[in-house]
C-alpha cells in the first residue's frame, strides 16, 4: 500500500517536470517579444534590458530553464532597475504587470479555484447520487423518467450560458466574492455559494445519469439478490450493499472529470469575478505576463495531478481488490 | 441438451429412506405458478408446481436450463420482486404461507427459516466486505447479540463448513478465497441462523470436479447435523444419486416426474427423463454414441399445445389420436412403485423403458 503511494507520488512529480519543460519550452522561447510587450510603446533600452535580464531573455534556453528550477527550488534574487530583491522558494519569477512575485499571485489564487472545484463536487456528488439512487430503484416509474428528462435538458445547456443566467438573474443569491476561509468561515462559504451551485446543479445532471446506470447494474447483481435472501431490512439492501458497489465506478468517472472541472474553472471565476487560477491565466495571457502564465499551468498540472493521487488512493479504500496492486 | 453436459448417475450410493407419506413436510408447494409480465408477451416460468418435502431429506429438482428450476426456488424463498412476478398457488413452510406474506413477514422468514445458496459463490459474495462481515450481518439480521458474539459464531460457522484457520479467514475479502472456499463460506453464512430449509441452486456447477465432490459431502453432512430439509437443484444426474432422496425432473415449468430417486433413476417412465439419461456421456468402457434430445426447450412465451414436451418426443405416435398435441396430460401417480408420479399420455411406458430405452444407455 505504502509503496503504490509511493510510485504514484514518483509518477505525479515526474508529470509536473515534464508539463514545466514543455510548457517553458511553449511560452520562453516563441518568437514573440514578452519584454517589449511588458515594457510598452513607451520604453527605454535600459528598461528593456532590465526586464529582459530579470526574464532570463539574455540567456540560452537551458541555463533559462536550470535557473527557473533553481528558483524554484532554492530561491534566488532578482535585480531590477538597480535594486536587488530575493524571491525565496518556491520562486516562479516576478510579475511585472501586477508587481508582485508569481509564487504570492498564485498562493492567493489557488484556495479560490480548490473552494470552488471541491465545493461544487460536494454539490454535484449528493445531488447526482442521491437522485441517480432513487431513479435507479424506481426504474421506469414516473418518477424515474422525470428524473432522466430533466438531466438530459440541464445536459445539454452550454454551462457558461446557465451560469451567465444564474449570474444575471438569481440575485436573491449572496453577492459571489471571495473571502479566505481562516478568515471568516461563513464569508468564504456564501460568497462561494452561488458558484458552488451553479457548478454543483449543472453537473449534477450527468452524476445522477452516471449513479442510476451504475446503481441499475449494482441492484442486479448476484450479490445483491444473496443480500436479500439473508432477511435484511431492504433499505439495508439497496444503500449498504447496492450502492456500495454501484459508488466505484462514479469514483472512477470522478477522477477523469477532475481535469474538466479545473478547466471548466476559468469559466466559473471568470463569470463570478473569482480570483482564482483560471482568472489570473487568463488575464496573464491577455497581458503576455509571462511568469505568471508559466505559474499558472505548472500550479495547475500540481493541482490536478495531486486531486487525481487523492482519488485513487480514495479508490483503493473502496475497492479492496486494487489494494495491493 | 443445451449447453450443459449431464454426468452418469455413478451406481446409487445413497439407499433413500424409506418413505413416509404420513410424514409432515416442513415445505409444502401446491400448485405454483410464476410468470412475468414481459413486452413479448407472459412468460410462463412455473405452471402449477406442486411438491412436499419433510424435514431431514433432500429433493433434487433437475432439468434444462430454463425449465423454472431457479424461478419456483426463488419463490419459495420469496425473493421475486412482487411487481415483476405473479405468483399463485401455495407455498408453505413450516405452516405459514409465503405466496402474498408482506414484505416485512418476508425479511423475518429469510435467512431464519430457509437459506438459500447460489451458483456462482464469486458474484454471489459481496467483493467490499470481507467473509466474516457477511456471515455477521446475516446472523444479526436476525438475532440480537454484539459484534464480538456475532464475530465468534462466524468463526465458528467457518470452522464446522471445513475452512482452515478461521480466525485468520474471517477477516479475509472474498477475492482471497479460492472457488471452493468461497462456495464454503456461502454455506457458512446460509447455514449461521440454523435455517430448517436450505435451497442449493446448483451449488457446484462453477467448481472444479475435485471440490464438487467435497461440497456435495460437506452439504450432506450438515443436513445430518442439522437436520433440515434440502432442496438441491442441479443438472447433473451423478450428483442426484449421490445426495437426493426424491427428484423431481422439470421440463418446462412443469414437473414431468417426480418420485424416490432410485426408482427413478432406475427405472424412468417418462421420455423427457430418458432423454436425460441417454444424453449422458458414458463415464467408462467403449465410447458410445451419444443420444442428445433433438431440438430445444421451447420458448417460455408460447408453451406448446397439449403435452409441452411433445414436439421433441419421439413416441408422441405410440399415443392414440392426436392426444399428446392436443391435451396436457396430469401428473399421475404410477402403480408400478409407491410414490412416484409421471406426466405423459403413454400406456405401459416401463415396458418400453426395459425393451427399447435400457439397450441404448451407456
Ligand atoms: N425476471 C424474469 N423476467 C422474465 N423472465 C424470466 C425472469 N426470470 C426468469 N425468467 C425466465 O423463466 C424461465 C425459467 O428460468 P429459470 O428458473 O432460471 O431456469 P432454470 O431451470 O435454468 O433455473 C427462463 O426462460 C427465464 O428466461
Ligand atoms: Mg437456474
Amino acid at each position: 500500500m505504502l509503496l503504490y503511494i509511493l510510485r504514484r507520488v514518483v509518477s505525479a512529480i515526474s508529470v509536473v517536470v515534464v508539463t514545466l519543460v514543455a510548457s517553458f519550452a511553449l511560452f520562453f522561447l516563441a518568437p514573440t517579444d514578452p519584454a517589449g510587450v511588458i515594457c510598452g510603446p513607451r520604453c527605454t533600452p535600459e528598461r528593456l534590458a532590465d526586464i529582459e535580464a530579470s526574464l532570463d531573455l539574455d540567456k540560452p534556453a537551458v541555463q533559462q530553464i536550470g535557473l527557473y528550477m533553481k528558483g524554484l527550488v532554492v530561491g534566488r534574487d532578482y535585480t531590477a532597475g538597480g535594486v536587488t530583491t530575493h524571491c525565496p522558494a518556491p520562486c516562479m519569477g516576478y510579475s511585472y504587470t501586477l508587481g508582485q512575485p508569481v509564487t504570492k499571485l498564485l498562493a492567493q489564487a489557488i484556495p479560490v479555484t480548490i473552494s470552488i472545484v471541491i465545493g461544487g463536487a460536494v454539490v454535484y456528488l449528493t445531488i447526482g447520487i442521491m437522485a441517480g439512487t432513487i431513479a435507479a430503484q424506481h426504474r421506469g416509474t414516473t418518477l424515474d423518467r422525470i428524473t432522466v428528462g430533466s438531466t438530459l435538458i440541464i445536459a445539454s445547456f452550454p454551462y457558461f450560458v446557465f451560469a451567465l443566467l444564474v449570474a444575471l438573474y438569481a440575485t436573491f443569491l449572496p453577492e459571489s466574492q471571495y473571502t479566505p476561509f481562516l478568515e471568516d468561515p461563513i464569508a468564504w462559504a456564501s460568497g462561494l455559494l452561488t458558484a458552488w451551485l451553479c457548478v454543483g446543479v449543472t453537473n449534477a445532471a450527468s452524476y445522477t445519469r452516471y449513479s442510476r446506470a451504475s446503481m441499475i447494474e449494482s441492484l442486479g447483481q448476484d450479490f445483491v439478490r444473496t443480500a436479500r435472501s439473508k432477511g435484511i431490512t431492504r433499505r439495508r439492501v439497496v444503500y449498504r450493499h447496492g450502492l456500495r458497489a454501484a459508488l466505484t465506478p462514479v469514483a472512477t468517472i470522478f477522477g477523469i472529470d477532475l481535469a474538466f472541472q479545473l478547466t471548466g474553472a476559468i469559466f466559473t471565476e471568470s463569470i463570478f469575478g473569482l480570483p482564482g487560477i483560471g482568472l489570473l491565466t487568463l488575464r496573464a495571457f491577455g497581458q503576455y505576463d509571462l511568469p505568471v502564465l508559466m505559474g499558472g499551468v505548472l500550479v495547475g498540472s500540481a493541482v490536478l495531478v495531486t486531486m487525481n493521487l487523492v482519488v485513487d488512493i480514495l479508490y483503493t479504500f473502496l475497492d479492496p481488490r486494487v489494494r495491493l496492486g | 441438451m443445451s449447453d450443459q453436459t449431464i454426468r452418469a448417475p455413478q451406481t446409487v450410493t445413497r439407499t433413500a429412506r424409506p418413505r413416509d407419506e404420513n410424514e409432515e413436510p416442513y415445505l409444502e408447494v401446491t400448485d405454483l405458478q410464476v410468470q412475468f409480465p414481459t413486452a413479448d408477451g407472459m412468460v410462463q416460468a412455473v405452471q402449477g408446481l406442486s411438491y412436499r418435502l419433510p424435514l431431514r431429506r433432500t429433493l433434487a429438482i433437475v432439468g434444462e436450463s430454463g425449465s423454472g428450476k431457479s424461478v419456483s426456488s426463488m419463490a419459495v424463498m420469496g425473493l421475486h420482486d412482487t411487481k415483476t412476478a405473479r405468483i399463485s398457488g401455495s407455498i408453505k413452510v413450516g405452516g405459514r404461507e409465503i405466496v402474498g406474506m408482506s414484505e416485512k413477514d418476508l425479511e423475518e422468514f429469510r435467512g431464519a427459516d430457509a437459506a438459500m445458496i447460489f451458483q456462482d459463490p464469486q458474484s454471489s459474495l459481496h467483493p467490499y466486505f470481507t467473509i466474516g462481515d457477511q456471515i455477521m450481518e446475516s446472523y444479526r439480521a436476525h438475532h440480537n447479540v454484539s459484534k464480538r458474539k456475532a464475530k465468534d459464531r462466524a468463526i465458528e460457522m467457518l470452522d464446522r463448513v471445513g475452512i482452515p484457520n478461521p480466525q485468520r479467514r474471517v477477516s479475509q475479502f472474498p477475492h482471497e478465497f479460492s472457488g471452493g472456499m468461497r462456495q464454503r463460506a456461502m454455506i457458512a453464512m446460509a447455514l449461521v441462523n440454523d435455517p430448517k430449509l436450505l435451497i442449493a441452486d446448483e451449488p457446484t456447477t462453477a467448481l472444479d470436479v475435485t471440490v464438487q465432490a467435497q461440497i456435495l459431502d460437506l452439504i450432506a453432512d450438515l443436513q445430518r447435523d442439522f437436520g433440515s430439509a434440502v432442496v438441491f437443484i442441479t443438472h447433473d444426474l451423478g450428483v442426484v444419486a449421490e445426495i437426493a432422496d426424491d427428484i423431481l425432473v422439470m421440463y418446462a415449468g412443469n414437473a414431468v416426474e417426480h418420485g424416490p430417486v432410485d426408482k427413478i433413476l432406475g427405472r424412468p417412465l417418462h421420455p423427457y427423463s430418458w432423454g436425460l439419461m441417454e444424453s449422458i456421456p458414458a463415464l467408462t468402457g467403449e465410447p458410445q454414441p451419444l443420444h442428445p434430445i433433438p431440438g430445444a426447450p421451447p420458448s417460455l412465451l408460447a408453451v406448446p399445445s397439449g403435452c409441452p414436451f411433445h414436439p421433441r418426443c419421439e413416441f408422441k405416435d405410440r399415443v392414440a389420436g392426436d392426444l399428446c398435441r392436443t391435451l396436457k396430460p396430469e401428473l399421475i401417480p404410477r402403480t408400478i412403485d409407491q410414490g412416484r408420479a409421471s406426466r405423459c399420455h403413454l400406456k405401459e411406458p416401463d415396458r418400453v423403458f426395459d425393451t427399447e430405452i435400457l439397450p441404448r444407455l451407456p
